[in-house]
């Protein structure tokens, strides 16, 4: 896949990528924040069909929907690809030890060997939260590891452990 | 000043600010350019107007000389050293088509008129120039920065702003009656300035922003207007022009600074501004127009052909579409601040007394024709995608 990079001198920059089925879009950056998302036309690529203005809060919603997506593709990607490797997702609910206690005191790795690499907050990702990240209830937490690992860091977790 | 003039002074600047907001709310509601109609307000009053202005003329003329600084000030502010020097490398023969094709016109009418070589320089200038201004927020609002032509469009109004950079000195020297080799003087001094300023914004920017750069808004706005007159005046007193001082000093600030500094300045550039319109018109006689209208008619309609022409050309040797290519030519029509700039300093300089309204009309004919111009080339554009014979039909509604 190529994204083509344009300069747009006192404007900032656009970049434009072509779709496998044939259609070019196109994200103009304002240096103040705007985005402009723009489709080309079929039958004219160097013309545009539509442009949409988006504030910076909605670009950054936009981004987020079509990257949040990604990233569970990969993990499933990464869990079909390693053999002996699993991800799980692991709830923090009402009356895990671990609501509002930091992530560094699972221990989760030491005692598991499994690894904590994200935590889903309000369908935003978190990838590869620090020691000092503090979980909330709803908080959706993504291990990997062997499948005895993984399960252990769920029993951690939701305090059955 | 008596204190029965300062209520004169009052009056007089309220009813012209006034005057001014109710002009742009209407341009606002047509979404046109305010410039013609700032233009408008001027000639309606002082010389030959319905109503002189004299309590308030002084305070005019200065707010006019600040418009024309803070004008070319936001304009360098919206480049960074590094696009001005992308530009260079990859634009130099676009600008230069650019300014032969549409600085001719002008140049040919003056001499023509038998107006002689000084007034030739500055009518060129006046009919060459695109109003970056206009022309940025035509194509934002008509949807036309995801085409493919935009890049080459900017790329013009960049080459463009540098040509005034050079141009705008040499102007100054020339209309100060310093002859040939004053003018080369001038000009010496003024690359030197040029290249002394991209050098330390380039090389050195972290020193202007460490020294310009405060959190508060107070303090960035009382230090970033001072700089920028400061270096105004001593570039005007080089005889570099004291707007090419502005303009550099803009360049040099790049980054979030950048972006503070063109928030808070902003509101001040648009009263400013709106003033210097306004200052020129004034000082143009309405009774002047008619005879020039002729003029200025035939040089529209070649400043509209010549722009077209240069964004045909430019567009296709960045191997665009014909569809691209009559849009870069419709989006580079608008004239408006910059080509008042050249003929304010001409006026005042007493050049030639019909180069004023001759630009006044060039200018008020093009700010509005220009973007209801720009609006037709999509269609047109649309036609020429559809003739081309042995194409195969295409579904255009998805």
């Amino acid at each position: 896949m190529d994204i083509e990079r344009v300069p747009l001198p006192g404007i900032g920059l656009r970049h434009v990528l072509a779709t496998t089925r044939g259609r070019r879009i196109g994200v103009v950056s304002h240096h103040n924040g705007r985005r402009d998302l723009v489709v080309y036309r079929r039958d004219d690529p160097d013309s545009a069909a539509d442009t949409l203005v988006l504030t910076p809060p909605e670009a950054e919603a936009l981004g987020e929907l079509l990257g949040t997506a990604r990233v569970t593709e990969r993990l499933a990607e990464l869990h079909r690809q390693v053999e002996g490797l699993v991800s799980v997702q692991v709830p923090i609910g009402e009356g895990s030890p671990f609501d509002a206690r930091p992530l560094g005191a699972t221990r989760a790795r030491t005692r598991t060997g499994a690894s904590i690499v994200a935590v889903v907050r309000d369908r935003s990702v978190i990838a590869s939260p620090r020691p000092d990240f503090v979980f909330n209830v709803g908080d959706v937490v993504v291990v990997i590891g062997t499948a005895e690992g993984t399960a252990a860091v769920a029993d951690i977790l939701t305090g059955t452990g | 000043m008596t204190a029965v003039h300062t209520h004169v002074l009052l009056i007089e600047l309220g009813a012209v600010v006034l005057g001014l907001g109710l002009l742009a709310a209407v341009a606002l509601r047509f979404s046109i350019s305010p410039i013609p109609l700032y233009l408008l307000a001027g000639l309606a009053f002082g010389t030959g107007g319905l109503w002189p202005l004299s309590a308030s003329e002084q305070f005019i003329e200065t707010g006019a000389e600040i418009g024309v600084i803070l004008l070319l000030f936001t304009l360098g502010l919206e480049y960074n050293a590094g696009e001005l020097a992308a530009s260079l490398r990859t634009s130099t023969t676009g600008g230069l088509l650019d300014l032969v094709l549409n600085a001719s016109p002008g140049v040919a009418a003056a001499l023509l008129l038998g107006w002689g070589p000084v007034a030739a320089v500055a009518l060129g200038g006046i009919t060459y120039v695109t109003s970056s201004g206009i022309t940025a927020k035509v194509m934002s609002d008509l949807g036309w920065l995801g085409n493919r032509e935009a890049p080459t469009v900017l790329s013009i109004l960049v080459m463009e702003d540098l040509t005034m950079a050079v141009y705008l000195p040499i102007l100054t020297a020339l209309l100060a009656g310093v002859g040939l080799l004053g003018g080369l003087g001038a000009l010496g001094i003024a690359a030197a300035t040029v290249t002394a300023i991209l050098y330390l914004a380039l090389r050195h920017g972290r020193l202007v922003q460490r020294f310009v750069s405060s959190p508060n808004d107070e303090v960035l706005l009382l230090k970033i207007l001072g700089l920028t007159l400061l270096v105004a005046g001593v570039a005007q007193g080089l005889q570099v022009s004291a707007a090419v001082g502005a303009f550099l000093v803009g360049i040099a600030l790049s980054g979030p600074l950048a972006h503070t500094a063109r928030a808070l300045l902003t509101p001040l550039r648009d009263l400013f501004a709106a003033v210097f319109f306004v200052f020129f018109g004034l000082h143009t006689n309405p009774a002047d127009l008619p005879p020039v209208a002729g003029t200025a008619a035939a040089l529209a309609v070649a400043g509209i052909l010549t722009k077209l022409a240069t964004g045909w050309i430019t567009a296709a040797r960045a191997g665009a579409a014909p569809s691209a290519r009559v849009r870069a030519g419709a989006a580079l029509i608008p004239r408006g601040e910059f080509n008042i700039v050249i003929a304010g300093l001409a006026v005042t300089a007493g050049a030639q007394p019909r180069l004023g309204p001759l630009a006044a009309a060039y200018v008020l004919t093009l700010a509005v024709a220009g973007p209801l111009l720009a609006r037709c080339a999509e269609p047109v554009a649309r036609r020429l995608v559809r003739r081309p014979a042995g194409t195969p039909p295409l579904n255009t509604a998805a």
